[in-house]
């Protein structure tokens, strides 16, 4: 909790397409009565880049390189609750979509086989993470205190979510706010 | 045995007929059991256990279970829907269930009935299984990734349609659907878009071509009702 008594919210876009961010802030005017009880930490709307102590984390996208990997059990060390947001973090969503398919053979279809790459070779810089033979779902990795499905979640989810996390309910989902596309 | 036969249905009656089962019974009273593999056209088939209810103790398949004077069963109770709950989540992660680019989202029966159940996780390791798709029919498109193994399309083509170009082969966790020709292509079968079985497949594997968004995604079916109270009308495929 910050100094004026606000809880701390962190969120990261892992392997996600930051769909569920823009759903964050498709709550519209309401951030500004969300403001009232939190503070953003570490978030691609901050632009701060190391998460310390929060209450909350909202982890958007699954896990599809070793960064992933490293950033999603950093938010699980420092985040009291973390929270699946989205279908990627859920269930891999559509990044998954290539886990019956060799990551190598993508790689060399996409960055040597086409057609005018000839002579190309797959990018091998040492700062780009390395990428995983499966994308995995973020329960897979660590342990998630809660799950929002869809793809996106509404803005007008998001913020019931977060209104009963702040005030200490436990948040049920139900028809027609549950779905999954 | 009279009219008046009774049992007890989460502590509510539910008279029955001879011969009715717990989950009929349940239907004609205006209760809902969940269920999957269960049709109103067809015997039961007890594969999927949604319909799993708790009497004296032992979980047992309502659709397949004779009702029973006094006999007292409980169905919609936390302990009942939280193994209904896993047993979504194991057909979730054994298929390639991904609701997003599914045609068949808003009319699927396994998506609207783990919304009914609130299952917000899989819970469980993904398989992610390989199971390439079977466009080979000029009007009908397989999708094997979606299949929950409720044998409603082998039970249509078989004794509705009088075809059986469907079947389940192999065991456990290696079984899956087949397509009854040489080649093993639904191309190279009698089977037609106006089939009963075309139109019977609760989730997203039997798919007619050219009509997959006639109604857009956000209207359909369950996305404006839940499956509970569309089930009691008629059953939607």
């Amino acid at each position: 909790m910050s100094a004026d008594g606000k809880l701390k919210v962190a969120t990261v876009s892992l392997a996600g397409c930051f769909g569920c961010h823009m759903s964050l802030l498709d709550m519209d005017e309401r951030i500004i009565d969300l403001l009232e009880h939190v503070e953003f930490e570490r978030s691609p709307l901050t632009d701060i880049k190391r998460v310390g102590r929060c209450d909350i984390g909202l982890i958007e996208g699954g896990v599809c390189n070793a960064e992933n990997v490293q950033v999603l059990r950093e938010f699980r060390r420092r985040c009291h609750t973390l929270v699946a947001l989205g279908a990627c973090a859920v269930n891999g969503g559509l990044p998954a979509q290539r886990n019956h398919l060799d990551v190598g053979q993508c790689l060399q279809a996409v960055y040597l086989s086409r057609q005018g790459l000839e002579g190309g070779r797959v990018p091998d810089d040492p700062e780009l993470p390395l990428p995983l033979d499966k994308v995995h779902p973020i329960h897979e990795v660590v342990r998630i205190d809660y799950f929002l499905p869809g793809c996106p979640p509404s803005g007008e989810l998001i913020f019931t979510f977060l209104s009963d996390l702040i005030r200490g309910r436990s948040p049920r989902l139900g028809h027609p706010a549950l779905h999954y596309d | 045995m009279s009219e008046t036969a009774r049992f007890l249905l989460d502590g509510a009656p539910v008279p029955f007929a001879e011969g009715q089962t717990i989950l009929e019974a349940a239907r004609a009273a205006g209760r809902y059991i969940p269920h999957l593999c269960w049709h109103p056209d067809f015997p039961p088939h007890g594969s999927c256990k949604l319909c799993i209810v708790d009497v004296g103790g032992r979980h047992l398949s309502a659709c397949a279970t004779p009702a029973v004077d006094g006999a007292t069963a409980a169905s919609d109770t936390p302990e009942i829907n939280a193994e209904r709950r896993a047993l979504l989540q194991m057909l979730f992660v054994e298929g390639n269930h991904f609701c997003p680019s599914c045609e068949k989202s808003g009319l699927c029966q396994l998506q609207a009935m783990a919304s009914e159940l609130g299952m917000t996780t899989p819970r469980f390791n993904h398989f992610y299984p390989d199971r390439p798709v079977d466009a080979s029919h000029p009007d009908v498109l397989l999708d094997f990734n979606r299949c929950i193994y409720c044998e409603l399309c082998v039970r249509a083509s078989r004794d509705k349609d009088g075809k059986s170009v469907f079947a389940l082969t192999n065991r456990g966790i290696h079984k899956h659907l087949v397509v009854n020709a040489e080649s093993g292509r639904l191309g190279d079968t009698d089977f037609a878009a106006d089939d009963v079985a075309a139109g019977i497949c609760p989730v997203g594997v039997i798919l007619r071509k050219r009509v997959g968004f006639a109604v857009p995604i956000g209207s359909r079916t369950y996305d404006t009702r839940p499956i509970s109270a569309v089930s009691m009308d008629r059953e939607e495929p």
